[in-house]
């Protein structure tokens, strides 16, 4: 495979060439400025929007409280012990990104990822100050007077208003909205606030600003487990070399076709690299550097439109699809096939899991620790105690009862250090709105109704207005 | 083998490799973007401004300050006496709140719990063991209903503040049982051996085939009655323990009793007002209280 020598000495580092991706407009543009509005509207206003939860609970519809160590979604609370929900999530982001990958290659680079629509937030904003690729290329090379000073300052201080923005949206997400506004007008929010709306203006201007596809090619794993994943039946922004092939200009072609030559239908514009945001070339085929983003799809089909050609030279294709048409063999989509099978399989089932999980979750929970110091007490007349330290989680927004009972062997007795009986004996333990409660509970047996050294029993607690049980079963050591 | 030689050109890129051959597997060799270099001074310079803000440098005579004059210890510092003044501004409640009245006011309740715990670990948990429940050779287990003086709040409050057998106090808790088969010698060993199996047998516990009751009955109430108890159910003022319940401080076996009768039990423990502050003997009363024994 390898050919001749290298002469030339290899520098260890090269300046990366600058890309200035030009203006386009077409179907693809439309889909991501609906993208880019829907996202960033999502993400820069969700955190005003209120959801009420009743007096005790704060009415920030999306909120992670970290000082109450509470995180809100809407309708849903999630206590820290319930992590899980967020494990599940994360599978089902991967599980949902090797699927769109298995359907239609990169659509998260091209289309979601949060560096792609930021970039093309910044891109526009430079196009709006400096022009379109052509003014900026011509501008960069030129002397640098008064006037490319000017523009160059206009749009780094529009950067950086949008990477404020950006980090001031992430911390109203931590603590009321409202709230936070207020203090960070008047110069009084905490300095985490500020800290954090640094960070984030900061690697915002950077990564969108400044590195754009540097962060795909040089920073992001995603590139890589992608091309590890995909398959020859995996729709890509692909270039019909059966078709383009061999390009050349209308003039050559014009030329070709009176002496009856086979001639492309690619005129080698170089639109499609001019348009591309990371700035390669689709004629290369599938590459690390394409984020599928469409783009170039629109620019040929322009200029198609123009020399009077038909469309999709560049489309959304199967590698399979492109050899069959190289040998003239028809074309086919295999969209349902094994591998998506799965991955959707996947998705239902932890999806599934989830929703059942969290729609029939209980909104009180009970923990028992047995006191293993001293394992268990005789007391006066014989009677034998065991002594547990009892949670009870409230996980409604308003103070809950709760009585306390015991299953165990007749005459099982229990009591509740520092909290009142009631008229049945039994221990009603008040607990607040969304929180819990540590209770020392006693249980005793009179003499000689147990022989064995351990007995199994079960703690219980009844909310007394609601009727919600729960239980938790723990040993009873005696002599 | 000069690997300068084997440097060539990959056919599908187009970009030179760097010569290192792996089992037919060869690395490009591409240039690193500039911008990386860059990342790699300014972590470098960042390093440098580290060195100048925060300590850093390990010096033979501790390490260099830094000039922001950052220490986590001294950090932790403040926060530990941000935290004494937090307990300390709760405790002055507890110090001027009555026994029951922290008792039945949660949030005292729950303080002084906390409080008399760790105070409990690092000075009673010595004898009477982490969570209070004793040790064999007379130290009482503190969560059972049983107390030789008493288990209200005020009682325990007092014998935790004057002690037990505490000579250097003259409030302290005194009772003193006769040794009476060793130096007081009032009893024969076979007299002696009659009253342990007469106490067996006021808590139900066998006794010997041949042992003498009725004469361990009559001696008892000679002897032992007058602190006691004609029924042997003992007595908190004087600190005489029930003889009638299954609790036994020194064993219930017929040995330990008679050894108990012979040369009398007298455990110590020390007055606490000498050592700890008031509102922490509060806290460790309350603690004591909440075990599951308190009256």
């Amino acid at each position: 495979m390898s050919t001749p020598e290298v002469q030339a000495e290899i520098p260890f580092f090269a300046p990366s060439p600058k890309v200035y991706p030009q203006q386009v407009s077409g179907r693809f543009r439309r889909i991501k400025w609906v993208i880019l509005f829907v996202t960033l509207g999502i993400y820069y206003f969700l955190p005003f929007v209120r959801w009420d939860r009743g007096p005790n609970l704060p009415d920030q519809a999306v909120l992670v409280d970290f000082e109450r160590r509470r995180f809100y979604f809407f309708f849903i609370e999630i206590w820290p012990q319930e992590v899980y929900y967020f494990t599940g999530l994360l599978i089902m982001a991967a599980v949902t990104l090797f699927l769109l990958n298995a359907v239609a290659g990169r659509l998260w680079c091209g289309y979601t990822c949060p560096q792609t629509v930021w970039s093309d937030l910044f891109l526009q904003v430079e196009r709006l100050v400096e022009g379109d690729r052509r003014d900026r290329i011509k501008r960069d090379e030129g002397p640098w007077d008064t006037n490319v000073w000017r523009l160059k300052i206009t749009k780094h201080f529009l950067w950086l208003m949008i990477a404020w923005w950006t980090g001031g949206a992430w911390v109203l997400y931590f603590s009321d909205a409202p709230t936070l506004v207020y203090q960070l007008a008047t110069g009084t929010a905490p300095f985490a606030a500020y800290l954090w709306i640094a960070i984030l203006t900061f690697t915002t201007y950077v990564f969108a600003g400044h590195l754009r596809e540097q962060v795909c090619l040089y920073m992001c794993p995603w590139p890589r487990i992608q091309a590890a994943l995909t398959d020859e039946h995996a729709l890509n922004v692909s270039y019909r070399f059966d078709r383009g092939e061999p390009r050349m200009s209308l003039k050559e072609a014009r030329k070709h076709e009176a002496i009856d030559e086979k001639a492309g239908d690619c005129i080698d514009c170089h639109q499609c690299v001019a348009v591309c945001p990371t700035g390669v070339d689709i004629r290369e085929g599938s590459q690390l550097g394409c984020i599928q983003c469409g783009l170039c799809i629109d620019a040929c089909d322009s200029v198609m439109a123009k020399v009077d050609r038909p469309a999709g030279l560049i489309g959304y294709d199967t590698d399979d699809n492109i050899k069959a048409r190289a040998l003239g063999q028809p074309t086919h989509y295999r969209i349902v096939r094994p591998r998506t099978i799965v991955y959707a399989l996947l998705l239902f089932v932890v999806g599934g899991a989830m929703i059942f999980q969290l729609a029939t979750r209980a909104t009180a929970s009970i923990s028992v620790l047995h006191e293993r110091n001293p394992m268990f007490v005789v007391l006066s007349d014989g009677s034998i105690r065991n002594a547990y330290t009892v949670r009870i989680a409230n996980k409604r927004p308003e103070s809950r009862p709760f009585a306390l009972s015991v299953e165990g062997p007749v005459g099982t007795q229990i009591e509740a250090v520092g909290v009142a009986p009631t008229s049945d004996w039994r221990p009603v333990v008040e607990v607040g709105p969304d929180q819990t409660r540590e209770v020392r509970v006693l249980v005793t047996m009179p003499r000689g109704i147990i022989s064995e050294k351990s007995t199994l029993i079960s703690i219980k607690a009844a909310d007394l207005f609601a009727g919600e049980n729960v239980a938790a079963k723990e040993n009873f050591f005696a002599p | 083998m000069d690997t300068e030689t084997k440097k060539q050109i990959d056919e599908l890129s187009g970009t030179a490799t760097t010569g290192h051959d792996w089992d037919g597997i060869r690395e490009l060799d591409t240039p690193m973007p500039r911008w990386w270099l860059w990342t790699f001074y300014l972590c470098i310079i960042w390093a440098v401004g580290y060195w100048v803000l925060y300590p850093a440098w390990p010096l033979p005579g501790g390490p260099t300050p830094g000039i922001l004059g950052f220490s986590s210890r001294a950090n932790v510092a403040v926060e530990l006496a941000s935290l004494h003044d937090q307990r300390e501004a709760m405790a002055a409640g507890l110090a001027t709140t009555s026994l029951q009245g922290i008792r039945d006011n949660p949030d005292m309740f729950r303080f002084a719990i906390a409080r008399g715990r760790a105070a409990f670990g690092d000075n009673c948990a010595g004898c009477h063991g982490l969570g209070g429940g004793g040790a064999k050779g007379g130290y009482p287990n503190l969560n059972d209903d049983d107390w030789i003086w008493g288990g209200s709040l005020d009682a325990i409050h007092t014998t935790l503040l004057n002690g037990i057998r505490w000579t250097a106090n003259n409030d302290t808790r005194i009772a003193q049982m006769p040794a009476f088969g060793g130096k007081d010698g009032v009893l024969k060993p076979a007299e002696i051996n009659a009253v342990a199996n007469y106490v067996r047998s006021l808590s139900g516990l066998p006794t010997e085939p041949d042992a003498k009751l009725a004469l361990g009955k009559e001696l008892f109430v000679t002897n032992c009655a007058a602190c006691h108890g004609e029924a042997g159910k003992g007595n908190q003022e004087l600190g005489s323990p029930n003889l009638t319940d299954a609790i036994w401080l020194y064993g219930s076996d017929l040995k330990s009793i008679t050894e108990t009768i012979t040369y009398s039990r007298a455990g110590v423990m020390p007055a606490w007002k000498d050592r700890l502050d008031p509102v922490t003997i509060k806290a460790l009363t309350i603690y004591v209280h909440s075990l599951g024994g308190g009256q």
